[in-house]
């Protein structure tokens, strides 16, 4: 469904990524898991047509990004970004109908479509008539999801969707945003440093180190068959809590 | 942005003064920027008026003998009243010229006409306070040597900066003031200057009417420094050629106003605050023109004054606004534009006018040109600053979410830079509503000329009919642009701040 295959990119004739090869079914989560500087962002951002590569391919249904344009590659996929990116001068509404305006929709389709998207990803109707910075951290990702489903798209891309959420929210939404994408149906590739965030979410987990993808498979496979000793690493470096038994 | 436009073109439709009803081609009468200045300026006037039908337009106040000049040879204005000595030294650069023959002959080749003397000589002079001059024994300039090292002396910026001023002055007579007690100031502030016992030398022109009401001494010249100011109407030839009646009337005017006389018509005007309209008649013994109520004299300078903002201030939105989007989006053209418009707001507004004149003449042009520049500046870096401080996240995410170039610009830049924007035509507006007053020094009218006239006149009433409508226009305009953010500013952002 979502092909990336042999993507390469460098900068200043440094090696930023390569030979990166990764396939989300239909209908299947995907995380792309990876510190600080392993290239995800910018695999985040080719895979959004934002930026030119150097060789390989992005597709979706075997048709290749670069036989879009950036307007029809961006109804194909659903952003969702960090902390929900919503536009601060417009509501809650306009940030999620902004794009089927602009495309000449009639208000009534709009409207239904904005309502059957807020009582999928369960918004309270009133805050879509708030702007930005009158909503939760929670309502904006929700907002955000709206926004990025409206036109929908074939696959929905999502960057660190909780980052920014305190634990508690985290945790419900968390809960929540499994439910969503299965009503949804969508094929979804989320962009995350949080492993437990990963696991929880995702099908498939893609690790990604220096570039390069370390190992590619279900947490039951890199916990007990490791590819490389930074996936041990990378895993015991998931910060976890001392029980009980420790203050014993 | 539509709407501001809008609104600004209504402004200026509502200031535009009606046409013209007469189709003949007015004489205009400049002057000078000092009481007697106007006074000769008004007697020239309501001469012609009396005896011929041609209509008759005052350019009155419009600054120094530069900007006259300037715009005696664009043909801006006819003619004006000016003295043989600032002539010869000021135009002609001719300091040696001082009989009427070789200055008149010297002009001729200018293409300009000068009559013999009106019957004054209005020359440089020195003067300080009588208490001072007892204490010292001072009669004389000479009798300032040995003291003038301790002297604090208030001199106008024309004499500072003229060969027959002050440089020649400390020459002839051997002068050594200490420079830190040497200051420069505006002419009629002088005065105030000795009055106050700030200082205590200033020079001024000996038929000030100020030196009797302020006690002065005024020392005498013993080595015959200063040269004779006579004062002559100077005409552009084309106008004496078109009009022989009219400039017949003038010259009929030389060797009719005494030394005496002018000291007396200035010491109305200065301080019994007599008008010069009514001052004029009176010389020419004949009724002063009906002279406008104060009411409908601020209508007609609120119009004028509103037509310079209105313009001007149309123009930096239109030009600025794109000039900062240019700016914005590239690198070396934004420097260039950003650099050449803070440039231009370098340049002192009385020097870009005079700049201004030989290009546009004298009037509304040159003043609005001058205007239109000077708002430009705050539009164009708000507006560059506006787009710039937009987080290019929302940029990046627009660009993901398939909006074009255009409806990225439309739709979130400039929705998102429109409060800084908005802030840059409103500072603007504002200044722009201050630096209008000046636009009255090349007669351009609005509240500057009652400031302009009244500075002259050192009279705070005709200062305060122009500077208290002026203020009052600025706080309006700041209500308006009040109004205007919460039409024009997306509520999102109003609500943050």
């Amino acid at each position: 469904m979502l092909t990336l295959q042999s993507i390469y990119q460098s900068f200043d004739g440094r090696s930023v990524l390569s030979d990166i090869n990764l396939n989300v079914p239909q209908g299947a989560t995907q995380a792309l898991i990876g510190s600080s500087g392993s290239g995800k962002t910018t695999l985040l951002r080719i895979t959004l047509g934002l930026i030119a590569f150097d060789k390989g391919y992005v597709k979706i249904n075997d048709q290749p990004l670069l036989s879009f344009t950036q307007v029809e590659w961006a109804d194909r996929i659903g952003y969702v970004p960090q902390e929900g990116g919503l536009f601060p001068h417009i509501t809650g509404f306009n940030n999620v109908s902004l794009i089927a305006r602009l495309r000449g929709w009639r208000k009534n389709k709009i409207a239904d479509r904005v309502e059957e998207l807020r009582a999928l990803v369960d918004l309270d109707p009133g805050i879509l008539h708030r702007f930005p910075f009158e909503m939760s951290g929670g309502q904006q990702q929700r907002v955000a999801i709206m926004r990025a489903a409206m036109m929908d798209p074939q696959v929905m891309l999502l960057d660190e969707p909780m980052a920014a959420l305190d634990p508690l929210i985290r945790r419900s939404l968390q809960r929540e945003l499994k439910a969503i994408f299965k009503r949804l149906g969508k094929t979804v590739l989320l962009v995350t440093h949080d492993l437990g965030e990963a696991v929880y979410l995702a099908d498939q987990i893609t690790l990604l180190h220096e570039g390069k993808v370390v190992q590619s498979g279900s947490y039951r496979e890199l916990l007990l068959q490791p590819a490389d000793p930074f996936v041990t690493q990378f895993i015991n470096a998931q910060r976890t809590l001392p029980d009980a038994a420790q203050f014993a | 942005m539509k709407r501001a436009a809008a609104l600004v073109l209504l402004m200026a439709a509502l200031a535009a003064p009606p046409p013209r009803a007469s189709a003949a081609d007015p004489i205009v009468v400049g002057s000078k920027f000092f009481t007697e200045g106007y006074v000769l300026g008004e007697i020239a006037a309501q001469a012609i008026e009396s005896a011929s039908s041609v209509p008759v337009t005052r350019k009155l106040g419009m600054g120094s003998t530069g900007i006259l000049f300037q715009a005696l040879k664009s043909g801006a204005i006819d003619v004006y009243a000016d003295y043989t000595g600032t002539l010869a030294e000021a135009i002609l650069k001719r300091p040696d010229l001082r009989s009427i023959e070789d200055i008149r002959s010297a002009l001729y080749s200018l293409d300009l006409v000068m009559s013999g003397p009106l019957g004054f000589d209005d020359t440089y002079a020195l003067a300080v306070k009588e208490t001072f001059a007892e204490q010292h024994h001072l009669t004389t300039i000479g009798d300032l040597v040995g003291i003038e090292g301790g002297i604090r002396a208030a001199f106008s910026y024309e004499f500072m900066d003229r060969k027959d001023g002050y440089q020649g002055l400390v020459q002839a007579y051997k002068l050594h003031f200490s420079p830190d007690k040497v200051s420069r100031m505006e002419h009629s502030l002088t005065y105030r200057a000795i009055d106050d016992g700030v200082v205590d030398l200033i020079d001024l022109y000996s038929t000030d009417a100020k030196i009797e009401k302020s006690h002065l001494r005024v020392l005498k010249d013993d080595r015959q420094y200063f040269p004779v100011y006579q004062a002559v109407w100077v005409a552009r030839k084309a106008f004496t050629e078109k009009h022989p009646r009219e400039w017949q009337v003038l010259l009929n005017l030389q060797g009719s106003i005494s030394e005496p006389a002018m000291i007396d018509m200035n010491a109305q005007a200065d301080i019994g605050h007599v008008s010069f309209a009514k001052i004029a008649a009176q010389h020419l013994g004949s009724e002063a023109p009906r002279s406008q109520s104060l009411k409908s004299n601020i209508l007609q300078r609120t119009r004028e004054h509103l037509l310079l903002v209105g313009i001007s201030l149309l123009f930096s939105v239109l030009v600025g606004i794109p000039l900062g989007l240019v700016a914005a989006r590239f690198h070396a053209a934004g420097q260039a534009i950003l650099v050449a418009s803070a440039v231009v707001q370098t340049v002192p507004s009385l020097a870009l006018l005079c700049f201004l004149i030989p290009l546009f003449g004298v009037g509304m042009k040159p003043a609005l040109a001058a205007l239109c520049l000077y708002s430009l500046l705050p539009v164009v870096l708000n507006t560059f600053t506006g787009i710039r401080s937009v987080d290019p996240k929302h940029l990046e995410n627009a660009r993901a979410f398939g909006l074009t170039r255009r409806q990225i610009l439309r739709r979130i830049v400039l929705p998102l830079a429109s409060p800084t924007v908005l802030a840059g035509i409103k500072t603007a507006t504002i200044v722009s509503i201050g630096t209008a007053t000046l636009a009255a020094l090349v007669g351009a009218g609005g509240y500057g000329a009652p400031i302009v006239s009244g500075l002259s006149l050192n009279d705070v009433p005709t200062i305060l009919t122009g500077a208290i409508p002026a203020a009052l226009m600025a706080l309006v305009a700041y209500g308006v642009f009040e109004l205007l953010g919460y039409l024009l500013i997306p509520a999102g952002l109003r609500k943050q701040s």
